[in-house]
């Protein structure tokens, strides 16, 4: 696959804040990458160096096989979608759409033919003559979309677009953005701090903390095989479970229990390592009921506090003295001081080295 | 829909009653009225005191209404009067401070504006620095640089012409100018600035087709400060001027202080009304926007 954006040992400093270290990353054409992070974590830092809104420290960046680290950011082929919309006031939605247009100097039926294109595709036509104060939150975002598919350029760049919507807008909104992708098969870099966005949206998740990418991979690895601690954390609501213990003799003891490793995929460190590690375990991979006979390990449990959400109810628990939560059907009956048994299948937890808290 | 019905309520329900006599309030617009009459009061012996004749005002009712309304002190005022040998009343001077206070206030905000535009989006290297120095400027009491800029005018040949004095008031509405715009352009979001130039808008184009329509607020208050400080001047004039191109206030100054024969009250009264006219009419047109501009800051719209 040809790489669309490459960003070659990108350094970025503040003073004597580093705030992107050494930093590499291809993105390849008409791909959907999301940058995930708790703020501060510079991805929304990295995007403005990406469109030449930051000059960069040190490193390169290349956009479609060109050294665009120096360019201007209407030079480098990239549209860009900010969380404020960021809208010109006093200019009407179709003024909005054109005023990259009319800056790069375009012929005038060219320009009406492109804003034409982009408001039948974001379905905001009948607005075109209107400011952007008389347009709600979602048109706002639409056009904001639109005057980056006017520009006609290979990498679209979206900084938390959706983050200033209300929850049933944002749902609705993310889904066009995937049709959109689909449609145009544009590279797309979008910033967010939201994962269900991000796992929804992505072809592949960048995983940023301090500056550095911690994971990068499709949703089901980062979902499934977290390289390290920190990225089994931030990944799934409700978070993961974990158990502090120590592995021993392909067994992981923890208290009293002992669960076997058996299925347990290691990684390169190779096969059971010996120690302290930490097992993480999704609430939801957690099964009650008849399900249970079916697993390698089961548990019990005395329930110490439900949360009922409509769909699911979770269950909070103790296994082994340390706190657990496990995902229910919202259908099942349970209450506080009942007794549980649990199970689940070694194959699906996630064993972390307690120091390191790197994946064995 | 779900209706719920309850016992018929009793005790304190609705808005609090409250009554327009309370001590409290009476208290307060006393107050209030007390002040407003005690300024509008000047305001109003000067108005009367101009629409009377002298022998009228020799009688010493300061505060009666004309008993004969004449607008001769007026006519004289504007046209008239003398100062030293001329007899031109103000007009001269109206159009001296115009011919002012029009190119200052067009060129200073025009400058302060693109000065207060490059300091909030554009941090050049010691942007910082030059700002400091420029506030610091607004420090420094006139009198300390009255006579080194009269030998600076001197020595490029502006010294006593109103080209001359139209610099000195650019120059010194630069500091309070620039900090007010760097303010404003730095509490405009920051996305917009960045989206301008992803659409390609360098300097010129993003100061002039982003950042300005958005600034009517500002751009007001500006106008209001430079109008009435410049036509309000009186130091600069006096001082950075020849006779002949002396703004109104120097000529108000000399009509109301010429020591000559008798002192025309009504005369003083009607010039000094026609000299204050345009800071007046200014504050009436624009006051709205005025506060608007001031509050703009402080809440996001």
């Amino acid at each position: 696959m040809q790489n669309s954006v490459e960003i070659k040992d990108l350094d970025l400093q503040f003073g004597a804040v580093k705030v992107l270290q050494n930093l590499n990353l291809e993105i390849g054409k008409g791909e959907f990458l999301v940058l995930l992070g708790s703020s501060g974590c510079g991805k929304s830092t990295l995007l403005n160096c990406i469109a030449g809104l930051l000059d960069v420290s040190g490193g390169q960046i290349h956009i479609n096989d060109r050294n665009v680290t120096w360019a201007e950011p209407s030079d480098r082929g990239i549209g860009m979608v900010f969380q404020s919309y960021a809208l010109y006031p006093q200019m009407t939605v179709e003024g909005n759409l054109s005023f990259g247009l009319k800056n790069a100097k375009l012929p005038k039926p060219e320009i009406a033919k492109r804003v034409k294109h982009a408001s039948e595709v974001l379905q905001i036509e009948p607005l075109l003559k209107r400011k952007p104060a008389a347009l709600s939150g979602g048109q706002r975002q639409r056009v904001a979309i639109g005057r980056a598919l006017v520009r006609d350029v290979d990498v679209f760049l979206f900084d938390e677009p959706l983050s200033n919507l209300d929850a049933k807008l944002r749902a609705d909104l993310r889904v066009e953005i995937k049709r959109l992708h689909h449609k145009l098969q544009n590279t797309m870099i979008y910033v967010t701090h939201d994962q269900i966005e991000a796992m929804t949206l992505a072809d592949r998740i960048a995983i940023m903390r301090g500056g550095q990418i911690m994971q990068l991979g499709s949703p089901d690895e980062i979902y499934g095989r977290p390289i390290n601690k920190y990225v089994a954390d931030f990944i799934g609501s409700p978070s993961m479970n974990f158990l502090e213990g120590n592995i021993q003799n392909g067994t992981f003891e923890v208290g009293e229990l002992s669960i076997p490793l058996d299925g347990y995929e290691f990684g390169d460190a190779g096969a059971a390592t010996e120690g302290a590690a930490t097992m993480g375990i999704r609430p939801e991979h957690v099964v009650t009921g008849e399900l249970v006979e079916s697993t390698p390990f089961q548990v019990d449990v005395e329930v110490n506090l439900i949360e009922p959400t409509g769909s699911d109810t979770l269950v909070d628990c103790e296994v082994a003295g340390q706190h657990f939560r496990v995902r229910m059907d919202g259908q099942s009956r349970v209450s506080v001081g009942e007794k549980l048994r649990l199970g689940f299948a070694p194959a699906r937890v996630s064993l972390f080295d307690s120091k390191t808290e790197l994946r064995l | 829909m779900i209706d719920i019905t309850s016992a018929p309520l009793t005790g304190p329900q609705g808005p609090k009653p409250r009554k327009s006599f309370s001590r409290r309030n009476i208290f307060l617009y006393g107050t209030l009225i007390t002040i407003a009459l005690f300024y509008a009061l000047p305001l109003y012996v000067m108005f009367i005191t101009s629409l009377k004749g002298m022998p009228e005002i020799r009688l010493g009712n300061v505060f009666s209404p004309p008993l004969e309304v004449t607008f001769q002190p007026w006519v004289k005022a504007w046209s008239e009067a003398c100062t030293g040998l001329t007899c031109n009343g103000l007009s001269t001077g109206f159009w001296n401070s115009v011919q002012i206070t029009i190119p200052s206030v067009v060129l200073s905000i025009i400058i302060a504006s693109v000065n207060g535009y490059a300091l909030s989006n554009w941090k050049f290297k010691g942007a910082d620095a030059f700002f400091t120095i420029l506030i610091f400027g607004a420090f420094i009491p006139y009198q300390v640089m009255l006579y080194p800029i009269v030998i600076m005018l001197r020595e490029v040949g502006l010294y006593g012409s109103l080209g001359g004095l139209v610099l000195v008031h650019t120059v010194f509405g630069m500091p309070i100018l620039t900090l007010l715009f760097r303010n404003y352009f730095t509490s405009l979001p920051e996305e917009l600035f960045k989206a301008a130039r992803v659409d390609g808008a360098r300097f010129w184009a993003i100061y002039a087709k982003v950042m300005v329509p958005m600034s009517l607020p500002i751009f007001t208050v500006a106008v209001i400060l430079q109008v009435t400080g410049i036509w309000n001047d009186f130091l600069f004039g006096v001082v950075y001027t020849s006779p002949d191109n002396y703004p109104m206030t120097v000529s108000l100054n000399n009509i109301v202080n010429s020591t000559q024969g008798v002192k025309e009250y009504n005369v003083n009264m009607a010039a000094t009304i026609l000299t204050g006219l345009v800071p007046l009419s200014i504050y009436f047109v624009s006051g709205r926007l005025f506060v608007r501009g001031i509050a703009a800051g402080a809440v996001k719209g």
